[in-house]
C-alpha cells in the first residue's frame, strides 16, 4: 500500500529553487558545522566522574593556575559534531579513491574488530615479556610472512610509516658501510620520479642527493646510472613499480651494478600491491624495502595516518636493522631483543652478527597495524594475494585503455601499465589544466586521481584503481572521467569554477599560507573553568 | 575470495577490451627469473572470515590485559578510561578510511578536525601552534631536537637525565648519522629533577635543553629558571610531555618559557595497544613556525568567501622541497589525532581538570599506602600521577614474581636501564581514574609478601 493516498505529486523544481539561499546555510543534508571553540564551553563537559576527592598536595608552586581555554560538549553534541564532520569528507567507503601510488584500497572490518580485541588493545608495551607472547607472536608471524612474499632475509618492523621506514633501510645502508669503514660514500642517487620523501630521507641521514635520469619509455636510465656509480656513491633509491606505474625490467641489472661498484640498493616498496605473490622484490637484488602495511596490506589511512612500514632487508643488510625485534627459538619461545639482550642473543642464534644501529620509535612499532595487517594476510592467504595483485594490474589497464583515446597517455605505447595508469595535460587548450579536471570529477562523486606528480610527466594524472573496485564503478568512473576531460578539451568555462558540488568550492590556499591562521583566536575570552 | 569484486567473466572481458590474451601478459615487463609460477610458499592459503577471527583471537587469549588485573604501568604509556563514543566516531568510515586531506573541498572534515586538534593542542601546551601530529612522541622529541639545530645553527643538544631512556635512544641512533652531538645522562634515584644540572651545562655551542615533564621517575620541577638559563645563550628550551592529562593540573610548559612543547598523546583516546599507534604532539612558538616539522591545517576561505580550511605552509615539506624539506615525514597519525581530539572534546576543560585531579588525588593515596610497605622507600617528592619506589631488592625480579599473581606492578628500572646497579631497584608506579582502591590494597600485599 502506498504511503502517500492524497494524490500529491512533486511538482518539478523552478531553476530559481535550486539557487534558493537557506535561513541556516545548510542544505538539506549538507549541514554546516561551527568549531567547537564556538559551540562549547569551558564548563560542559561529555564526561561523568565518580565522586571523589581531588587534592592537589603534591604538586607544590606548579599547579595550574591560568585557564587552559578548552571547550567541552556533551556527549550527544559530541556525536553530533563529529558525525557532521565526517560528512564533509571523502572516503573509500563512499566510492573510488584512485589515487595514484596511494593504494586506497577496502579496509576490511574485520581488521578492525581483531585489533580492539583487549589482548591487543588492552597490553602495556612493557609488560613482562611473558604476559605478552600473543603480542609477540603477531609481529613474529608477520615478520615471517612479510619475508616470505618479499624473499628477503630479515625484516625491521619497528618504522612508523612509508617514510620512517625509507630512513630505517637508509640508515641500514650507512651503518653497513660504516661497518666495513667505508666512510667516502655520500651521494645517495634517486630518481626524478621519485617520491619527495626518497630526497627528504636522503638528505636527513645525511647523504648528498643525486638524480637519476629516466629514458622517453619512464624507466631508469641504466647506462647513465652505470656511468655515474663509483666510489663516492652510496646507494640508489629506486621505486618498483616506479611512480609512471611501470615495472622497471631492468632493476636486477641495476642491483648487479650497484653492488659491483660497492653500494647498495633501496627499493621504495609503497607500490608492492601491483606485485604482491606475483614477483618477490629479493629476486630482483635489492638490500632493502620498506612496506606500507596502510597500503598492500589495507590498514585504514585515517585522513592521514598511522601508517606503519616495515623494512625487509637484503643478508647484507639484516645486521644492522633497529631494536627492539622479535625472533623465534628453538623451543617455541617468542623472544622480545631489546637493547639489553640485544649482544647475547646475536652471539647465541646470529653467530655474534647482529649489530643493531639502534632505536627508531619507543616501544614495538605499530601493534594496531600489525594485527590489522596479520588479519589481511590470513584472510587473503597466498592464493588471494596472488589475486589481488593480478586485479589491481588488470583495473588499472582497463582504465588506460578505455581512456587513452580522450587522454594523453604517455608511456601507453610502451606496453601495460602496473596497478596505476598514468596521463599527461597534452592537448588541453591555454588556461585548462590537469587542475580543471580533478575538480571537475569532485562534481562528478569521485576522488580525484594524484595530479601533478611525477613531476616527470607534464601536469601528471595518476589513476590507481585498486583490486577492490567491480567493473561497474570502474565503467561509471571512466565514464566520468571521460566527460570531464572532454570538458576540459572543449575549454568548458564551468569546469574553471569546479567544484560546484561539493561542500566547499576551490579554497584560497595562497592566503592561508601568506597570513597563516593555524589555531583559533578567541573574538571573546572563554569563561574560565569552574574551580 | 570476499574482498575482490572482479568477477572471473569480469575478467575476461575486461582483458579483451585491453586486448591481451592472459593476465600475465600484463607482468611481461618482470624478467623470466622473477616470475613466480603460483602462489608463495610458507602462507597459508586464504581463509573465511570465521576461521581467522578464530585464529586471531586465540592470539590474542595469550596476553594478559591491561583491564583485567590490578595495573600500575605508565613511563610513557598510560591506560585511561576512554568514552565509548570516542571509538565509535573514528570508525566512522568517512574519518577512518580517507586519505590526507589533498583535496580540501571533499575533505574538509578532516582539516577542521585537524585545526581544532592544533587548537587544543596548543592551549594544552601553552604555546602559540600546534602541528597535525606526528608519529609518536619518541619521533617528534628528535624532529624537536633537529628543529632547534636549524633554528640555533648549532649542534650540540643537553638532554635532561629524566628523559624517557627510549627518546634518548631514539635520538642517539638518529645523532649518530646526522653528526649532532648529544649530552646525556643517567638519571639518580633522588627526589628531585635534575633542573640545576641542566642550567649548568647550557653554554654557547648548545642547541637546545631537552628535559620531561614530569620526568621518567615522575618528578616535576618549575621550567622557568631553566627557560630563561636556555634563552640567556640563545638556545632553545625543548619539553616533552608524555602524559597530557598532567597538563590539567599542572602550569604548561609554554606558559614557563619552553620554546617547543612536544608529547605523546596517547593518554587520550588511544588506548594502550602495545605501544602503537600513537600520536605525536609538536607545538612552539609563532616565529619558529616555519621551521616545524610536520602537516599543518590553517584556516582560509572558498571561492563563495565561505571559511574553510586547507593544509598549508607545505614548502617546508618533502613532497615540495624533496631534500630541503624540514622533515621526511608524509603519514603521520591522523586518525590517533582524531580520537585525542573527540576524547579532549568530551573533557572539555572542567572535565581534563576533574581527571588530572582524580589521577593525582589516587596517585597520592597510593604512594602513601605502599611506603608504608616494609622494603619499600618513595623516592619522589613532587609528582603527578606517577611516582618512583625503591625496593629493598631488585625491582625487576619482583615484577615477575608479582606478574605471576597476576598483578602488572609497574615498570622497573632494570627494564629500561638493562645493567644500571644504582636503579635496579628502582620501581615506577603509575595510578590513573582506572586503578581502584583496591588494586593498589593487592599491589601493597603483594610487595609485602614478596619483599619479605
Amino acid at each position: 500500500m502506498s504511503v502517500n493516498q492524497s494524490g500529491w505529486r512533486p511538482e518539478r523544481p523552478s531553476a530559481a529553487d535550486a539557487g534558493a539561499a537557506t535561513a541556516t546555510g545548510n542544505r538539506a543534508l549538507m549541514l554546516e558545522e561551527p568549531l567547537i571553540f564556538e559551540i562549547g564551553s569551558t564548563r560542559t563537559t561529555g564526561v561523568d566522574f565518580a565522586d571523589g576527592d581531588v587534592r592537589h598536595d603534591r604538586l607544590g608552586d606548579l599547579t595550574r593556575k591560568t585557564p587552559i581555554g578548552l571547550p567541552g560538549l556533551s556527549e550527544p553534541e559530541t556525536v553530533r559534531h563529529y558525525t557532521r564532520l565526517s560528512r564533509q569528507n571523502y572516503a573509500i567507503d563512499l566510492g573510488l579513491f584512485p589515487l595514484g601510488s596511494c593504494t586506497m584500497k577496502h579496509n576490511p572490518r574485520l581488521n578492525e574488530r581483531i585489533a580492539r580485541l583487549p589482548g591487543f588493545a588492552d597490553v602495556h608495551p612493557l609488560q613482562p615479556v611473558d604476559t605478552v607472547q600473543g603480542a609477540l607472536g603477531v609481529i613474529n608471524q608477520l615478520a615471517f610472512w612479510l619475508i616470505d612474499l618479499t624473499g628477503m632475509h630479515g625484516v625491521a618492523m619497528s618504522p612508523k610509516a612509508g617514510a620512517h621506514g625509507e630512513l630505517c633501510g637508509v640508515l641500514c645502508i650507512k651503518a653497513a658501510l660504516e661497518a666495513r669503514g667505508d666512510t667516502e660514500r655520500r651521494v645517495m642517487l634517486v630518481p626524478e620520479s621519485a617520491h619527495g620523501t626518497n630526497p627528504a630521507t636522503a638528505a636527513f641521514a645525511g647523504f648528498t642527493v643525486e638524480d637519476i635520469p629516466a629514458t622517453a619509455a619512464g624507466r631508469v636510465d641504466l647506462a647513465a646510472l652505470k656511468a655515474r656509480l663509483g666510489p663516492d656513491v652510496a646507494g640508489v633509491m629506486i621505486t618498483n613499480p616506479n611512480t609512471c606505474g611501470l615495472f622497471e625490467p631492468e632493476l636486477k641489472e641495476i642491483s648487479d651494478a650497484v653492488h659491483a661498484a660497492g653500494g647498495y640498493v633501496y627499493c621504495d616498496g609503497a607500490n608492492f600491491n601491483a606485485i604482491v605473490g606475483r614477483v618477490r622484490p629479493g629476486d630482483l637484488g635489492i638490500d632493502a624495502m620498506h612496506i606500507n602495511l596502510h597500503k598492500t596490506f589495507s590498514t585504514p589511512h585515517g585522513g592521514g595516518g598511522p601508517g606503519s612500514g616495515p623494512v625487509v632487508l637484503s643478508e647484507a643488510l639484516s645486521p644492522y636493522g633497529p631494536l627492539p625485534y622479535t625472533a623465534r627459538t628453538a623451543d617455541g619461545h617468542i623472544h622480545l631483543i631489546e637493547e639489553e639482550r640485544a649482544q647475547e642473543f646475536s652471539d647465541e642464534h646470529f653467530g655474534g652478527k647482529h649489530d643493531s644501529f639502534g632505536r627508531m620509535t619507543a616501544f614495538h612499532g605499530q601493534m594496531g597495524m600489525f594485527t590489522r595487517a596479520l588479519t589481511y594476510i590470513l584472510s587473503h592467504g597466498a592464493d588471494g594475494l596472488r589475486q589481488v595483485a593480478e586485479d589491481a594490474v588488470l583495473n588499472a589497464n582497463y582504465v588506460l585503455r578505455r581512456l587513452e583515446d580522450v587522454l594523453d597517455a604517455p608511456f601507453a605505447a610502451s606496453g601495460p601499465c602496473m596497478h596505476e595508469a598514468i596521463f599527461s595535460d597534452a592537448g588541453f587548450p591555454d588556461g585548462f589544466s590537469t587542475l580543471d579536471v580533478a575538480k571537475g570529477l569532485i562534481d562528478e562523486g569521485f576522488h580525484p586521481m594524484t595530479i601533478y606528480f611525477p613531476l616527470v610527466v607534464h601536469g601528471a594524472m595518476l589513476v590507481e584503481p585498486t583490486e577492490t573496485e567491480s567493473k561497474a564503478t570502474l565503467d561509471q568512473f571512466i565514464d566520468a572521467l571521460r566527460s570531464v576531460a572532454t570538458r576540459a578539451k572543449a575549454g568548458d568555462p564551468s569546469l574553471k569554477a569546479a567544484p560546484h558540488f561539493a561542500p566547499r568550492r576551490r579554497l584560497d590556499e595562497t592566503l592561508a599560507a601568506r597570513k597563516p591562521v593555524l589555531v583559533w583566536k578567541d573574538k571573546a575570552p572563554l569563561a574560565d573553568a569552574a574551580e | 575470495m570476499r574482498y575482490l569484486p572482479l568477477t572471473p567473466s569480469d575478467r575476461q572481458e575486461m582483458l579483451a577490451t585491453i586486448g591481451v590474451p592472459h593476465i600475465d601478459a600484463l607482468f611481461a615487463d618482470v624478467p623470466e627469473h622473477a616470475r613466480l609460477p603460483g602462489p608463495i610458499e610458507g602462507l597459508p592459503l586464504h581463509a573465511t572470515e570465521l576461521a581467522v577471527e578464530r585464529h586471531m583471537t586465540a592470539l590474542a587469549r595469550q596476553n594478559t590485559v591491561a583491564g583485567e588485573v590490578p595495573f600500575f604501568l605508565g613511563c610513557g604509556a598510560y591506560r585511561h578510561h576512554v568514552p565509548a563514543s570516542v571509538d565509535h566516531l573514528i570508525q566512522r568510515g568517512e574519518f577512518l578510511t580517507a586519505y590526507t586531506p589533498y583535496q580540501p573541498e571533499i575533505a574538509q572534515g578532516t582539516l577542521q578536525m585537524l585545526f581544532e586538534f592544533q587548537t587544543q593542542v596548543a592551549r594544552l601546551f601553552g604555546t602559540d601552534v600546534a602541528n597535525a601530529s606526528m608519529y609518536d612522541g619518541s619521533t617528534a622529541c628528535w624532529e624537536a631536537i633537529t628543529m632547534a639545530r636549524r633554528v640555533t645553527r648549532r649542534g650540540k643538544a643537553v638532554l635532561s637525565a629524566g628523559l624517557h631512556p627510549h627518546y634518548v635512544s631514539v635520538a642517539k641512533t638518529m645523532a649518530r648519522f646526522t653528526g649532532d652531538q648529544l649530552q646525556t645522562a643517567l638519571p639518580t634515584l633522588t627526589g628531585e629533577p635534575d633542573t640545576d644540572t641542566l642550567i649548568a651545562q647550557v653554554d654557547d655551542d648548545t642547541s637546545c635543553v631537552v628535559v620531561q615533564y614530569p620526568d621518567i621517575l615522575g618528578r616535576i620541577g618549575d621550567l622557568s629558571a631553566l627557560a630563561d638559563a636556555c634563552h640567556a645563550k640563545k638556545a632553545l628550551l625543548i619539553a616533552v610531555v608524555t602524559e597530557p592529562v598532567a597538563l590539567g593540573a599542572l602550569r604548561a610548559p609554554g606558559e614557563m618559557g619552553a620554546d617547543i612543547v612536544v608529547g605523546e598523546g596517547q593518554s587520550l583516546g588511544v588506548g594502550l595497544q602495545f605501544g602503537g599507534p600513537y600520536v605525536g604532539l609538536f607545538g612552539c612558538s609563532d616565529k619558529l613556525v616555519r621551521q616545524m616539522p610536520g602537516r599543518l591545517c590553517g584556516e582560509t576561505v572558498d571561492a563563495d568567501g565561505k571559511r574553510g580550511f586547507v593544509l598549508t605552509l607545505s614548502t617546508r615539506e618533502q613532497h615540495i622541497r624533496r631534500e630541503k624539506a624540514t622533515s621526511n615525514i608524509c603519514t603521520n597519525s591522523g586518525l590517533c589525532a582524531l580520537a585525542f581530539s573527540i576524547h579532549m572534546t568530551l573533557l572539555g576543560e572542567a572535565g581534563l581538570r576533574r581527571l588530572a585531579g582524580l589521577n593525582h588525588a589516587g596517585a597520592c593515596h597510593a604512594a602513601d599506602r605502599l611506603a608504608t610497605v616494609p622494603g619499600v622507600e618513595l623516592i619522589t617528592s613532587r609528582f603527578f600521577n606517577e611516582f618512583t619506589l625503591k625496593l629493598s631488592k631488585e625491582a625487576r625480579p619482583v615484577v615477575r614474581q608479582l606478574a605471576d599473581r597476576g598483578i602488572l606492578a609497574g615498570v622497573s628500572l632494570g627494564r629500561l636501564y638493562p645493567g644500571e646497579a644504582e636503579l635496579a631497584n628502582g620501581l615506577v608506579v603509575a595510578v590513573t581514574e582506572t586503578t581502584t582502591p583496591e588494586d593498589v590494597a593487592v599491589l601493597a600485599d603483594g610487595l609485602t609478601e614478596v619483599l619479605s
